[in-house]
């Protein structure tokens, strides 16, 4: 059932045929673009319940429960709330930069969403150097957060981002590495031709032992690379107040915050899509239903998303420097090293094909 | 804003921050003032008097049997070791003797106490460093043993039980069998305390080697409690100068001698099993007899100076009374353990960064209301 | 060879921690100890020795037994309890005793801590189990314990 496809066709081609060449595509792109907002905040939306609810699972008590049927309108209603709070500024802080800061983390987080796939067709720009754009886009994200720090004119502000320009920074290179480790198996950048790859089994099993490795310390990685705990020293509550985006309020807050989960959700796609074969079933048992992708999709991101949370609320927090310690001192010796083993592995034929 | 130390050797890379008296880490209302040179602390003073509810001069107004209500009020997690007290010193004064009921009972009403104060510091100890689940678990068991208190004593946090003579009224026919059930459930989660977060190695590269404390600073500042066991100075109260039905049971008294974080943290988990062993010791032999000897309703302590020590969950509390023959007190002190606590905060603090300044003060357990009663 | 060994411990402390929220995870529905306080009104009891507030009980006459002889006023350490008493002829014996017209309570100065319950010696104050004492207006507080037109029960001076 190519329900998908045959929509967007004709689409395509009702709007081709009404307006001349170039509007035409500009349309097409701004509802793509529309599209993807719309998924951006209702994974949102859903992601904030989702956390909430599993927190107080973990921690013997029931999460929201009161406005809508188990708790599903409380986001809506705390968006309400954040839209109508007054946006105070401070009096020095600078102005363009104060205001500027938050777009920058957006922006980032929706253009990573527009190379991941979905499904088959669900998927809006394939590049071929697929997984290199996304590396490079989370570089831009920490420019975001260095300017709210800075343009606050806040101490408490400066010390949170500049932690989180330190931390960003070290932990991109285990992301890259790691992710470079199966990238050695499939032989291309793309991410289309990366599920096509893992038809023959998923990466985390066609290359055994380099590739868990590769896969748990992505995950540590991961985690550090969004501030979230057990990294999460730059908001972290109980020290310095709110971290870098305490002289934010109203919509400008909710726009750091959504995007603090819409990056774990990326981070988590990611690795569902390099390791886990993104819309691929198991064993192919649901091949006759391509439709049913999407879901297998969100469902391997939502496992991913649960074990994050998981980390969160279990370990407590580490130190700056030794964050500092353990990239540089643990994690990126064993990626190098993990590098080298997958070379041989792959080299000599030993990874397992189905 | 005058800081007195600080001003006169301030370097120009160094910037004051201000743990505020609103603060999540500092337990209760502390100013901080925080000279800081990137992340590392030069120098920490702090600043007290918010919560200043002048307690020693209200005590001078009550009469004997009132003041005992105020001290709930002082450092409201061992409120029942405060009554115990101030109702010790009275008696002492008086020369009374209580029946052994009253003894035994006070004890082990002391030491569920002490657990639940424990219990209360390792939750909030798991929330300052980032482990943000175990401050439920705590809980968790601290609603037995409010429970336990509410069924007797009819309050759960303030309870004014005691009085002095013995007791307000008589333990509730429950308790016994309340608190054997207790001693059961708690015995199977302290593991679990040490699973989730002693074990953790996290928690444990953030917590040993920081906040070093030797032995003689640790009994030239007067720490007493937790935090001086945790550097080698035996100075168990409970052990030097037994009160009440202490004398009878057997317990150990825990000591470390490493002097950093992790050493008082471990003090205080081997002193809830201690205490553990203390109520098993007792709870099933509780004599029969009198609650309470019949003082006069007018209590009038006789001319001189009397002075009593307990072990509160913080350290030693010092009752000191200097009575002139009528029925109020003509002053009364409270040695507070924690205002000595407080005042090494700076010699721990120094040199390390502003995480070690949270996992240490988490480690001294401090509680305001009991530093500027 | 230290390194990986110090790596692989630190990993199987983390992964054992990981285990006990995981479990308590597991068993949420059942051991969740949330109240849902506003909903479980009914079946919220309190323990019958909970201080909530001080009440003086009356019987089905209206009578109560408090005989004015102000030892709960003395006994508060910080004068809650305030006692109108006056010197009136007793109409069946003739004689001139104490009678209390009202005896006010500041509830919103009470600290609860039970010494004039304790001090009465004719068990006419005790507490009762209400928990909800917030109110929009002050003067509320001040509550009257004895209702209007209530006198003293016969025999309780005995």
């Amino acid at each position: 059932m190519n329900l998908s496809l045959s929509i967007t066709k004709n689409i395509h081609d009702w709007l081709f045929s009404m307006m001349p060449e170039t509007v035409a595509s500009l349309t097409e792109m701004t509802l793509i673009a529309t599209v993807y907002l719309a998924v951006f905040a209702v994974t949102g939306l859903f992601l904030v319940l989702l956390e909430r609810k599993v927190a107080a699972w973990f921690q013997l008590r029931l999460g929201p429960n009161r406005v809508g049927p188990w708790g599903l309108l409380q986001t809506m209603a705390d968006a309400l709330k954040l839209v109508s709070k007054e946006l105070t500024g401070t009096v020095n802080a600078d102005k363009f930069l104060y205001n500027l800061a938050p777009y920058f983390v957006i922006i980032t987080a929706l253009m990573a969403l527009a190379v991941l796939p979905f499904s088959g067709e669900f998927q809006a720009f394939d590049i071929n150097i697929g997984i290199f754009f996304l590396i490079a886009i989370s570089s831009i994200g920490v420019i975001g957060i260095l300017l709210a720090g800075w343009s606050s004119n806040n101490k408490f502000a400066l010390i949170g981002a500049m932690r989180s320009g330190v931390q960003t920074i070290s932990y991109e290179l285990s992301v890259g590495l790691s992710l470079l480790t199966v990238i050695l198996i499939t032989g291309t950048l793309q991410l289309s031709e990366i599920v096509e790859v893992q038809r023959n089994g998923w990466l985390i099993v066609q290359g055994h032992i380099p590739a868990m490795f590769a896969f748990m310390i992505y995950m540590i990685s991961g985690t550090a690379e969004t501030n979230r705990a057990p990294f999460d020293l730059v908001e972290a509550e109980s020290e310095l107040g709110a971290g870098f985006h305490t002289e934010y309020s109203g919509m400008k807050f909710a726009y750091f915050f959504l995007a603090e989960f819409i990056n774990m959700f990326i981070i988590a796609s990611i690795a569902t899509t390099i390791f886990f074969g993104a819309w691929l079933s198991p064993f192919g048992i649901t091949e006759s239903l391509p439709w049913l992708g999407v879901f297998w999709f969100l469902g391997k991101t939502l496992v991913l998303v649960f074990l994050m949370m998981w980390f969160r609320w279990t370990f407590p927090r580490l130190r700056i420097d030794q964050l500092l310690t353990l990239e540089w001192k643990y994690l990126l010796p064993l990626n190098l090293m993990n590098i080298v083993l997958m070379a041989i592995i792959v080299w000599l034929n030993l990874t397992i094909q189905f | 804003m005058e800081t007195s130390t600080i001003n006169n050797n301030f370097k120009s890379e160094e910037y004051f921050i201000n743990m505020g008296p609103q603060h999540p880490a500092t337990h209760g209302v502390l100013r901080l003032l925080l000279t800081i040179d990137g992340e590392t602390i030069k120098n920490v003073e702090p600043d007290l008097g918010y919560i200043h509810r002048s307690i020693e001069k209200m005590c001078e107004r009550d009469s004997y049997q009132q003041i005992v209500h105020l001290t709930d009020r002082m450092d409201y997690l061992s409120s029942n070791i405060n009554n115990e007290a101030v109702c010790l010193a009275v008696e002492n004064a008086l020369q009374i003797e209580v029946p052994d009921r009253v003894k035994v009972i006070r004890t082990i009403i002391a030491e569920l106490t002490r657990i639940a104060s424990h219990n209360l510091w390792w939750g909030v100890m798991g929330m300052d460093v980032g482990a943000l689940t175990t401050y439920f678990y705590a809980f968790r068991d601290r609603e037995m043993i409010n429970d336990i208190f509410e069924e007797t004593c009819g309050a759960r946090l303030t309870m004014n039980y005691n009085v002095p003579g013995g007791l307000m009224f008589d333990i509730h026919p429950n308790f016994v069998k309340r608190v054997k059930e207790f001693i059961a459930h708690f015995k199977t989660k302290l593991p679990e305390y040490d699973t989730l977060l002693t074990n953790n190695v996290i928690f444990q590269k953030r917590m040993r080697g920081v906040g070093l404390l030797s032995k003689e600073d640790a009994i030239s500042y007067g720490a007493s409690g937790p935090v001086g066991r945790g550097s080698g100075y035996s100075c168990d109260v409970r052990k030097i100068h037994p009160y009440s039905a202490l004398d009878k049971v057997t317990f150990n008294e825990a000591l470390r001698t490493d002097g950093d974080s992790f050493a008082r943290y471990e003090v205080r988990i081997q002193e809830m099993w201690e205490s553990i062993s203390i109520i098993e010791q007792l709870i099933d032999n509780i004599p029969e007899g009198d609650y309470k000897v019949e003082t006069n309703a007018v209590i009038k302590l006789p001319k001189g100076e009397f002075y009593q020590k307990v072990e509160t969950a913080r350290g030693e509390l010092g009752v000191y009374i200097i009575s002139t023959g009528t029925k109020n007190p003509y002053r009364l002190k409270f040695r507070s353990p924690g205002f000595s606590n407080l005042s090494l905060l700076n010699h721990i603090a120094v040199g390390g960064k502003i995480g070690d300044l949270v996992a240490s003060m988490a480690t001294l357990d401090l509680v305001i209301p009991d530093i500027d009663r | 060879m230290s390194y990986f060994s110090d790596i692989y411990n630190g990993i199987k402390t983390l992964l054992t921690g990981m285990s006990v929220t995981g479990k308590y995870f597991l068993h949420s529905q059942k051991g969740a100890i949330t109240q849902q306080y506003p909903d479980n009104r009914d079946t919220l009891k309190m323990f019958e020795r909970f201080r909530g507030e001080v009440v003086m009980p009356h019987d089905e006459n209206n009578e109560h037994r408090c005989t004015g002889c102000q030892k709960c006023e003395l006994a508060c350490p910080n004068g809650t309890i305030e006692i109108i008493w006056d010197r009136q002829v007793d109409p069946e014996t003739g004689k001139k005793k104490k009678m209390i017209e009202k005896h006010i309570y500041h509830l919103g100065m009470c600290t609860m801590c039970g010494l004039c319950v304790e001090a009465c010696p004719t068990d006419a104050i005790k507490w009762a189990q209400n928990y909800e004492n917030s109110v929009y207006d002050r003067t509320t507080l001040t509550r009257v314990l004895n209702k209007p037109g209530s006198k003293l029960m016969a025999g309780v001076e005995d």
